[in-house]
């Protein structure tokens, strides 16, 4: 096998590519077939499961009614502005967590101050807290009888209820994913560089264009594009927000549920499976991405 | 070495921020001129709303000439009621029951005699509730009595949230309180029996229809007169309606909330929009979607689609709103007792 160069974090954190090498190689001098057929059918066995199948019933139930129902229910005007919805709180999720996930994990990587890992593990935190948590905690926040609820009232703002809060409670889901790629690959590359860079006289703008940021580029996109996908799907922050306001603050999840709710079976599947779609899209881009990271 | 590093950070700061705004600018939205109205309802209410909204659309612009459009939402009476205290701005509330409107009032946001404002106890239509069974009745359900037998499976939603699973729960109560001559422990340890049965407890009347209905769940689901009709037409020739002798008259109410419409400017319009319920052209309306309309002439109308021969006990008999939710479901109250011991 020609040797790889690899660099020693990707020896600790393992990138997809190489730790599969890893695992493969040795199985492939030890020949041990049942084993292996056993697993891959395994594997298959369980996909096709809980993946394959659902993923068909979508398509079936979504095409139940032919290509001109399925062409009605996707534009309709209410799941369009759902879509806008989803797409309007994916961006604003990804560029707002781009922003802070750049300076946390600049702030994290190469400063070292007391209540550092308390800060790493807090930014965790919307891993771990359930999402319909989340959107109460933002309704007792921001809501009428909330802390701030006099303040906003009086000052004629509205965040629960409506846009704002839909956007807010997509972003505080997806708060650690932009972070939690960009954070190793900036701890690995150390500060070494950005120093000799400073030193030799670079201003701070071209020190982040031509040193910092050749470095993260790849994982920042990986975290953005994880973080897109996760907001498209978000649905129980939005859910217990939005208020089910038709046509306002409903995203494209919330609008499948309504659907279903309706009776409307065949809508509520054309309207998934623009969710898939979107889903796939963001898939190959992923692959895409993965395989440049290398 | 320090001021190197500062410098670099608030270059960083600025290109970052540029960036942000850049890719932000298109989240602004126009407004527009045509007039809103936000209508937070309960449930099963969507069609008839849907249906409604054009109606009224339709005789707002022939009155004044104004375009309006109205936004619905829909969830369990008791959550959308919650919603609206919570700051959810809705100018009109139409809620399953007069105590969740009673519970916003109690915020000062809608004004107190909001039940005189408009005829029926500001209930423009009522509705009753029935039992769905899968066609062919296999488990012979007849009445209250068969939903405690060990075999029937029972679907209704939870009265913490639900207004229609409240009625749910009153309609059985007012049965086996008849039969047992106010034997509160007797008529306790049927609700006990009938609610073990219950193998799903949804927050909403609708999610408890798509339990039934489209998961199959259950042998019998507690309904809402009006969705228990819907489901029969949604699927024709797959379900049941079965009348129970005694049942309950479920007045679900209707209000402005007036602190919002005021401040939406929008007082006159959603009057007006409640008014309108009362026409004769909402009031048929209103019994196409099967809910019984409010004016006796037009229930007539309707006299072989409902069964106007039932039994039906009303909420007074329970002394009204309020001492029925303290006595049987606010916290640890009858229904606590029941459900969880």
């Amino acid at each position: 096998m020609k040797n790889v160069k690899r660099t020693y974090e990707q020896d600790m954190e393992g990138d997809g590519i190489h730790s599969l090498q890893k695992v493969i190689e040795p199985r492939r001098n030890e020949g041990s077939c049942t084993v292996k057929y056993f697993l891959i059918g395994v594997s298959v066995l369980f996909l096709f499961i809980m993946l394959f199948l659902p993923l068909m019933v979508v398509a079936a139930n979504a095409l139940k009614e032919g290509w001109r129902v399925y062409k009605e229910n996707v534009l309709d005007e209410y799941t369009v502005k759902a879509l806008k919805l989803t797409l309007l709180a994916a961006v604003t999720a990804v560029t707002t967590n781009t922003v802070f996930g750049i300076f946390a994990s600049f702030l994290l990587s190469k400063y070292n101050f007391r209540g550092r890992q308390l800060l790493a593990s807090l930014i965790d935190l919307p891993f771990s807290i359930s999402p319909v948590i989340a959107g109460l905690v933002f309704i007792l926040t921001f809501g009428n009888i909330g802390w701030m609820g006099g303040f906003l009232k009086a000052n004629h703002i509205k965040i629960v209820f409506a846009v704002p809060g839909v956007l807010l409670g997509t972003i505080f889901v997806t708060l650690p994913f932009v972070f939690r790629e960009l954070f190793p690959v900036m701890n690995a590359a150390g500060k070494d560089e950005e120093e000799a860079a400073a030193l030799m006289g670079a201003g701070g703008f071209t020190i982040f264009r031509k040193i910092t940021f050749p470095h993260i580029k790849w994982a920042l996109l990986y975290g953005m594009v994880l973080c897109t996908a996760r907001a498209m799907g978000e649905f129980g922050a939005v859910s217990v927000i939005s208020g089910h306001l038709r046509g306002k603050t409903n995203t494209l999840p919330l609008q499948v549920e309504i659907l279903y709710n309706e009776f409307n079976t065949t809508a509520a599947f054309s309207v998934s499976s623009i969710l898939v779609i979107l889903a796939v899209l963001i898939l190959i881009v992923k692959s895409f991405v993965e395989r440049k990271r290398k | 070495m320090r001021k190197r590093k500062a410098v670099y950070i608030s270059a960083l700061v600025m290109g970052i921020a540029v960036c942000g705004t850049g890719c932000n600018g298109d989240s602004a939205s126009s407004g527009k001129e045509t007039m809103e109205l936000l209508n937070v309802s309960y449930d099963p209410t969507r069609e008839f709303y849907a249906e409604y909204n054009e109606l009224f659309c339709k005789y707002w612009k022939e009155q004044t000439g104004q375009e309006i459009t109205v936004t619905q939402s829909h969830g369990g009476s008791g959550s959308q009621a919650r919603s609206v205290i919570e700051g959810n701005e809705a100018d009109v509330v139409t809620l399953a029951l007069a105590h969740d409107v009673t519970a916003i009032e109690k915020t000062g946001l809608i004004h107190e005699n909001w039940m005189e404002e408009y005829e029926s106890n500001s209930s423009p239509y009522t509705s009753t509730i029935v039992f769905l069974v899968r066609k062919g009745n296999e488990k012979n359900i007849r009445d209250w009595d068969d939903l405690v037998k060990k075999e029937v499976d029972v679907i209704t939603p939870n009265p913490k949230t639900s207004g229609g699973a409240c009625w749910n729960f009153l309609a059985a109560w007012a049965y086996w309180q008849e039969h047992d001559e106010e034997k509160e422990e007797e008529t306790k340890e049927y609700m006990k029996k009938m609610y073990e049965n219950v193998l799903v407890l949804d927050s909403g009347a609708r999610g408890a229809t798509n339990t039934f209905v489209e998961n199959g769940q259950g042998d019998v689901l507690i309904a809402w007169e009006n969705e228990a009709y819907l489901a029969m037409e949604e699927y024709p020739e797959q379900y049941e309606i079965v009348t129970p002798s005694i049942s309950i008259l479920a007045e679900p109410s209707v209000a402005v909330v007036d602190q919002n419409a005021e401040e939406h400017g929008t007082t006159e319009t959603a009057e007006a929009y409640l008014e309108y319920l009362y026409s004769d052209e909402a009031q048929r309306l209103a019994g196409e979607n099967y809910y019984r309309p409010s004016k006796g002439g037009i229930l007539q109308e309707f006299s072989e689609q409902f069964n106007l021969e039932m039994d039906l006990v009303t909420i007074n008999d329970f002394g009204g709103w309020d001492e029925a939710f303290e006595t049987y479901f606010s916290d640890g109250a009858v229904f606590d007792q029941i459900y969880t011991e």
